[in-house]
């Protein structure tokens, strides 16, 4: 029933343009049925630069439905690595049925490297919508052409036609040849396509466009085409049956940058105290042509016309508004080559890895950036929240091979769902950060081959209680209160083990000792006090000459000396009594001998100056008298105060 | 009620003291942690220079794999082919400390890097460090001078220029562990308990695992020891603190691999030993004579002499002919070094090599601790007054570490806690007996005005009496303050002196007995606080500007003001995350043994050699290799399964730390190993250059041509910035070698190993050099190099 033409294009030359031909040979077809996962393949495939194309001829018509397409035009954009195929297309329904869905066919080489498709449906007046697209297996069909089916909005009568744009982007499908050049070369890649547009249907009229960002090296002259610049049009064809195939091989420069990030990790970590930290952790490479014979710094910097034309030196990331705490590092340190602009509307970020990319190079870094929470966060129905972020990579024009999307939200979320506009790998894990305790709920979203077109909203809904949020620093308190509480139990417990042993009776004499020191020292506070009375007496009387209330004054101060001095008594005893307070009593002795020796001058003093004042003799005379006792008095005083302070230091 | 209100002040006053003590304290550890925070503000959280970052690498593996992993971790990706046992040769103090306090974060969910604790290691216990000080001082002249220690320690500058954040060396736990371990001595010497006794030996242990230092202390705290006893201060207490330290020392520091059996086998700990017997013969001397009559113990002193001189004779003929019989003396060459400062120059140039290793300059001596140095002399004198144990150790040790830093610029680091504890005993002394005047003619003051003249003249006179005390007392602050007093004083003085001596006869006497209270006039006191003040002031603004300024650079990032604003070299960096992401995970990288750890710590390439400078010979290939020509130098690096070769270049932007500079060291390291190598062929006239006047053997070799290959092209004279002329050969082409990769401003170069020709049939290949080909892999290919 179905036959097969196969055929495979080979380059061969290295300096000359390639001669591209045609010829027949036996087909074989791999079982990887699914779009995405083709990878490994698909480099394969490049390293050999070999490619198989798979020409399906005519196909028996399935009368599966009588759609036919009036009008498909293709325009393929070349200029970055990333492909994209904007296929406009005008379907009418000659069948007596109606139709609810219009098939898409691609060849498997060429649907293994479908990173995304979107279909938009203009209806003339009203704007555009998006049309769900999705991957079926429809029997009785051709098994080597990967379908997709969009479902109409409304089913198509008989005789009616709808048009619709289908943008599919294709990763990997720019093969750099030569496969390995010098630096001062520039980038030659090969694109190769089906001159008509693969559709399970008729195709009445059609053209194909590429748009090629340089020079181009050759490309298939048949059987129409025509050069403007940098567009190569091929067509218009008519009348083509199903599944027609014809190869066309273009070869052209592209020195534009093939960031391929070969792993990227975004990690996006929700606080509720109004911050979201996203974290992204890349490995990029050079996914052109491979650099050969080393890279000469001296030709980089100064021969700008052979400064390594397929490296790239700056990428540009485009982060949301108001992002701030930038920062851009590696495992050894921060980077210091970038820069940072920012507006209301968005803010962009561009950043120079360590070393110029060259073909085959790698490098890895981290961006990381925090955002204002109520920029994300929403309120939804039922009392749940709802992050809205988007999926996909900042950097421009960068294919990601893996890439990881994790959300980290706060210890206690519950309920979690996730919306995405694209099928990903969905699984959960729990990360523990900042004195958590059961952890908190990661959501992990796993996709390959993701391209810029997949920089869409996606959302995460939860529920989170307001309280857990004081949880953390609650416990820092309550720790905090705990530590001191046990050190206060630890200062007023006594934890000796043996209550009889010789160091803790010690401990204990020695404490009694202090205690007694203490004592002592506020009895001759009180002396001092007393002293100051005495002198205070003396001032009145010269002020206003009372004999009498000074009399008093030094009688009182007598009784009290008496007194002090029968409270001292017992208490030296007992320090005299201790071992322990061998050390401190010649001190305090002294201090007891000083002190008397200071009664008996203030004393005599006192007595002088009240015998002047009653013998009435003149102020200067008093002075005289008094002078030298006046001056050792000063000494004593400071003898005993520096006493007591070394006292007190014990 | 008045009284209990003075009662209730005092005790409060105490309670307020202590309380403003702790906070001092904790302010005082801010500030030593956040002076070191420069670093990380004027450029970022990185590791600095090169051994932190074998370090930082060990305490990745240690986090990662664990303790029991770490003992035994073999590196196949260092001294290929011979690799290293890291395990074994590491002082694994600061490891285990960071890997330790990593893991305690981790533990409670706080998510730390290792990097980040790595980084921070060294200002935290910096922190530790100034308290460690403070109760050090503490012990040996109270609290106050504690506080003044401690705060001049948290910013002293030789300390700071290696524990900034970053520098993540062993000396940055090392200080610490060193002032604890004489703190936990100080503290059982004045208490004479076994608790702390048993805590300085596991202080020790742990000085033990942080650095080699270590052998400081064990030689230190023994010449203290028989300081003591030799000047009659033998007491129990001392017998407590010495005893336990060396049995309970030398024991766990038997348990460090790295040290082993060296702790009872080498020479640097033979002066404990010895001191450990000595010590136990002056307790047993003490012991008889406590039970003996003077009279027999004559007897016995003599019967003891004898035999016991004859025994010590035998012993020391044996230990010197076991000494004497080793190459060394027993003494490795660090430490020989130290004892003969020309010892390295002479027989290891590997050693004399590392700038660190060189003697101190005078200025260095003023940069690294700048006002301490005029301050240190008047701690001495204040440790003698009075003499007691503590304040002995403390000028014994400062005596010594004078000495070792003389002889080394890195053991600069050991004479700065020293230093300090010194100048902090000084200050506090001064401003104690400054404050104290002020406040006694304050309160005189307030008396005066109370009861008018008489007490005047008794003021000024007491204040005259004790100037003269105070001026031999206190030699640094007199001399200022003199300076005021002296206009002033000096014509009184004569006129007073008289009256001294007639009104207080008895006064001199009690003031040579007990320290009776020093006073200066107001003036003069007030002056000298606040010239005192200045002096902590500018001591405050070198320390902030040293760690701001020179200590700060992390040295792998450097950074230029030009006209223009900062310019910033991260080519270090640039190489070496270049290697680490576009070169085969086992290729070795060949490059002069500066860069050898920052080479398997950044890029994770296997180095032939690195700082751990432990097999000359090695090092000496490599440095054969740089000074050979093109030919032989491939013939040397392939037989070492050389991939790529990397040199530092610095003749673009004018970097002076780079291999050409370096170059010599290579010659004389290789010639020291491989005779053909000779340092004459490649000076003229006795000088070292590289332009047209350099000789051929010169300009022919590796280490020229990879430096300077196509720098021609860059300006068209080839003008080499560092040297400041042109270079010789401007135009060559390598034959051997490929340039890889070329940094942003041509710091590091690599090149790659070209693989070896085809043979090319009926021509067989000349070989120029004679060389003779050995097997160098049993079953391998069979090489040509000349040096085995």
């Amino acid at each position: 029933m179905i036959c097969f033409t196969a055929s495979a294009a080979r380059c061969s030359g290295n300096e000359s343009s390639p001669e591209i031909f045609c010829q027949p040979v036996s087909l074989s077809i791999d079982s990887t049925p699914t779009p995405i996962d083709h990878r490994s393949d698909a480099m394969e495939r490049r390293l050999q630069f070999t490619f198989v194309l798979v020409c399906l001829g005519l196909l028996s018509s399935t009368a599966r439905s009588d759609l036919v397409i009036s009008k498909a035009e293709r325009f393929v954009d070349l200029n970055s690595h990333i492909v994209r195929v904007l296929s406009s297309l005008k379907v009418e329904n000659e069948g007596p049925d109606d139709v609810s869905e219009v098939l898409l066919a691609f060849p498997d080489a060429q649907a293994k490297n479908l990173a995304a498709i979107r279909t938009f449906y203009s209806d003339g007046k009203k704007g555009g919508s998006v049309l769900p697209t999705e991957p079926i297996e429809p029997k009785g069909m051709p098994s080597d052409v990967t379908y997709y089916s969009i479902t109409l909005p409304k089913k198509l009568g008989k005789g009616k036609t709808v048009s619709l744009d289908v943008l599919s982007v294709f990763s990997h499908s720019l093969k750099p040849f030569p496969e390995e050049i010098t630096q001062a070369e520039s980038q030659l890649v090969v694109y190769t396509d089906n001159m008509y547009f693969t559709s399970p249907y008729p195709v009445k009229y059609q053209s194909l466009v590429f748009k090629l960002p340089g020079r181009v090296e050759s490309y298939t002259k048949y059987p129409k085409v025509e050069l403007v610049k940098s567009d190569l049009r091929y067509g218009p064809f008519e009348m083509q049956p199903a599944f027609s195939y014809s190869p066309v091989v273009v070869h052209f420069e592209n020195n534009n940058p093939f960031a391929v990030a070969n792993e990227l990790v975004r990690e996006i970590e929700i606080s509720h105290w109004g911050n979201v930290r996203v974290t992204e952790q890349y490995t990029i490479s050079h996914g052109g042509a491979s650099l050969k014979n080393g890279f000469s710094r001296i030709e980089y910097q100064a021969r700008p016309y052979m400064r390594g034309a397929s490296s790239f030196r700056i990428l540009v990331a485009r982060l949301p508004p108001r992002a701030h705490s930038v920062y851009y590092r590696d495992e050894i340190g921060n980077i210091s080559t970038s820069h940072l602009w920012g507006d209301s509307q968005r803010t962009q970020l561009e950043i120079e890895p360590r070393f110029p990319i060259f073909g085959g190079w790698k490098t890895t870094f981290t961006i990381g950036y925090s955002l204002p929470l109520h920029d994300f966060l929403f309120e939804a129905d039922g009392g749940k929240r709802v992050l809205n972020m988007t999926f996909g990579c900042p950097l421009d024009e960068v294919l990601v091979e893996k890439h990881i999307v994790k959300v980290v939200l706060p210890e206690g979320s519950k309920d979690i769902t996730v919306a995405t506009l694209f099928p990903t790998k969905q699984s959960e894990d729990v990360k523990y950060s900042h004195l958590d305790i059961v952890g908190r709920p990661v959501v992990v979203l796993e996709k390959d081959n993701v391209v810029p077109e997949h920089n869409l909203y996606f959302q995460v809904y939860y529920k989170f209680n307001n309280i857990s949020l004081l949880s953390e620093p609650m416990m820092l308190i309550v720790g905090l209160f705990l530590l001191f509480v046990a050190c206060i139990v630890y200062m007023h417990t006594d934890l000796a083990i043996s209550k009889t042993s010789s160091s803790y009776l010690e401990k204990l004499q020695w404490e009694e000792v202090q205690a007694t020191v203490q004592q002592i020292k506020k009895i001759f506070d009180q002396y001092l006090a007393v002293h100051d009375k005495l002198e205070s007496s003396l001032r009145d009387l010269s002020r206003n000459g009372d004999v009498q209330s000074c009399k008093a004054a030094r009688k009182a101060a007598d009784a009290q000396f008496k007194e002090l001095a029968k409270e001292l008594k017992p208490l030296l005893t007992f320090l005299q009594s201790c071992s322990q307070a061998s050390s401190i009593l010649p001190k305090i002795e002294e201090l007891v001998t000083k002190e008397k020796e200071m009664q008996e001058k203030e004393m005599a003093k006192h007595t002088t100056v009240v015998d002047c004042f009653e013998k009435k003799l003149g102020g200067k005379d008093i002075e005289s008298r008094i002078a030298s006792q006046q001056q050792k008095l000063a000494s004593l005083k400071q003898e005993v105060e520096s006493l007591l302070d070394s006292i007190s230091e014990i | 009620m008045a009284q209990s209100k003075v009662e209730g002040s005092s005790s409060l006053r105490h309670a307020f003291g202590g309380v403003l003590s702790v906070f001092i304290l904790l302010l005082i550890g801010v500030v030593a942690f956040s002076i070191r925070l420069f670093s990380v503000i004027k450029y970022e959280s990185v590791i600095h220079e090169f051994d932190p970052y074998f370090n930082y690498r060990v305490t990745q593996f240690l986090s990662k794999n664990g303790i029991y992993e770490f003992w035994n971790w073999f590196d196949d990706r260092t001294w290929y082919p011979l690799g290293r046992v890291i395990g074994g040769t590491v002082y694994p103090g600061l490891t285990l400390t960071a890997g330790t306090m990593w893991k305690l974060a981790n533990s409670l969910n706080i998510p730390l890097s290792v990097e980040t604790v790595c980084v921070f290691t060294a200002p935290i216990f910096s922190a530790f460090a100034a308290w460690a000080t403070y109760l050090l001082t503490k012990e040996v002249k109270g609290p106050g001078a504690g506080i003044t220690a401690a705060a001049i320690l948290a910013m002293v500058p030789s300390y700071i220029s290696r524990s900034v954040a970053g520098s993540y060396d062993n000396e940055a736990v090392a200080i610490f562990a060193l002032i604890f371990t004489f703190y936990l001595y100080i503290k059982t010497l004045n208490t004479g308990s076994l608790f702390y006794a048993t805590l300085n030996s596991l202080a020790y242990f742990y000085m033990v695992c942080s650095w080699g230092g270590y052998t400081f202390i064990i030689n230190l705290i023994p010449m203290h020891v028989l300081l003591c006893i030799v000047t009659g201060r033998y007491s129990s207490r001392l017998y407590i603190a010495y005893a336990p330290l060396v049995v309970l020392g030398t024991l766990l520091a038997a348990l460090v691999p790295v040290v082993g059996f060296n702790a009872v086998m080498t020479s640097e700990h033979f002066g404990s030993f010895l001191v450990f017997i000595i010590i136990h013969v002056v307790a047993l001397v003490y012991y008889i004579k406590g039970i003996l009559t003077p009279r027999l113990f004559k007897v016995a002193t003599t019967l003891v002499l004898t035999v016991g001189v004859a025994v010590c004779a035998v012993v020391v003929a044996i230990l010197i002919a076991l000494v004497a019989s080793s190459p060394t003396k027993g003494w490795s060459g660090r430490s020989l070094s130290l004892l003969d400062p020309t010892y390295a120059s002479k027989y290891i140039p590997i050693i004399a090599s590392v700038s660190e290793h060189q003697p101190p300059t005078w200025p260095s001596y003023f940069m690294d601790i700048n006002v301490l140095a005029f301050l240190v002399p008047a701690g001495i004198v204040a440790c003698f007054l009075p003499l007691s144990d503590a304040s002995s150790f403390a000028v014994l040790y400062l005596v010594t570490s004078v000495y070792f830093s003389g002889v080394m610029v890195r053991l600069m680091l050991v004479l700065a806690p020293a230093a300090c504890i010194m100048s902090g005993i000084a200050l506090s002394e001064a401003f104690g007996v400054l404050t104290r005047s002020i406040k006694f003619h304050i309160t005189k003051y307030f008396e005066c005005s109370h009861t008018e003249a008489p007490a005047k003249s008794g003021e000024s006179t007491s204040a005259e009496s004790s100037a003269p005390l105070e001026n031999m007392m206190k030699s640094d602050t007199t001399e200022k303050s003199e300076v005021v007093k002296k206009e002033k004083v000096s014509r009184r003085k004569q006129k007073k002196e008289k009256e001294l001596t007639e009104n207080a006869p008895v006064k001199p006497v009690s003031a040579k007995k007990e320290k009776r209270p020093l006073v200066l006039p107001l003036e003069a006191s007030i002056v000298s606080v606040f010239l005192l003040i200045v002096l902590g002031g500018l001591y405050v603004l070198h320390c902030v500007w040293a760690a701001a300024e020179a200590y700060s650079a992390p040295s792998i990032v450097l950074t230029s003001h030009s006209h223009d604003g900062l310019h910033v070299f991260d080519d270090f960096r640039e190489a070496y995350a270049w290697l680490r992401h576009n070169t085969e995970v086992d290729d070795k990288v060949a490059s002069w043994w500066d860069y050898g750890y920052q080479t398997t710590a950044m890029a994770n390439r296997t180095v032939i050699v690195d700082n751990n400078t432990w097999n000359n010979t090695h090092i000496a290939t490599v440095g054969t290799a740089m000074s050979s020509p093109e030919k032989a130098a491939w013939e040397i690096f392939n037989s070492l399964d050389v991939k790529y070769v990397l040199v530092v270049f610095g003749g673009l932007v004018g970097y002076p730390s780079d291999d050409i500079n370096k170059f010599l060291w290579m010659v004389r390291i290789g010639g020291g190993v491989f005779p053909h190598i000779k340092e004459a062929d490649y000076l003229r006239d006795g000088q070292y250059r590289v332009d047209a006047h350099a000789t051929p053997t010169m300009l022919n070799c590796l280490m020229y041509k990879l430096s300077y290959y196509r720098f021609v092209e860059t300006d068209g004279k080839g003008f080499d910035r560092v040297r400041r002329y042109e270079i010789g050969k401007k135009h060559f082409k390598l034959t051997h070698f490929e340039e890889v990769f070329t940094t942003h401003h041509w710091m590091v170069r690599i090149y790659k190993l070209k693989p070896q020709k085809n043979r090319i049939r009926g021509k067989s290949r000349k070989s120029k050099l004679g060389t003779k080909s050995t097997s160098s892999k049993p079953g391998g290919v069979t090489r040509k190099n000349p040096w085995n």
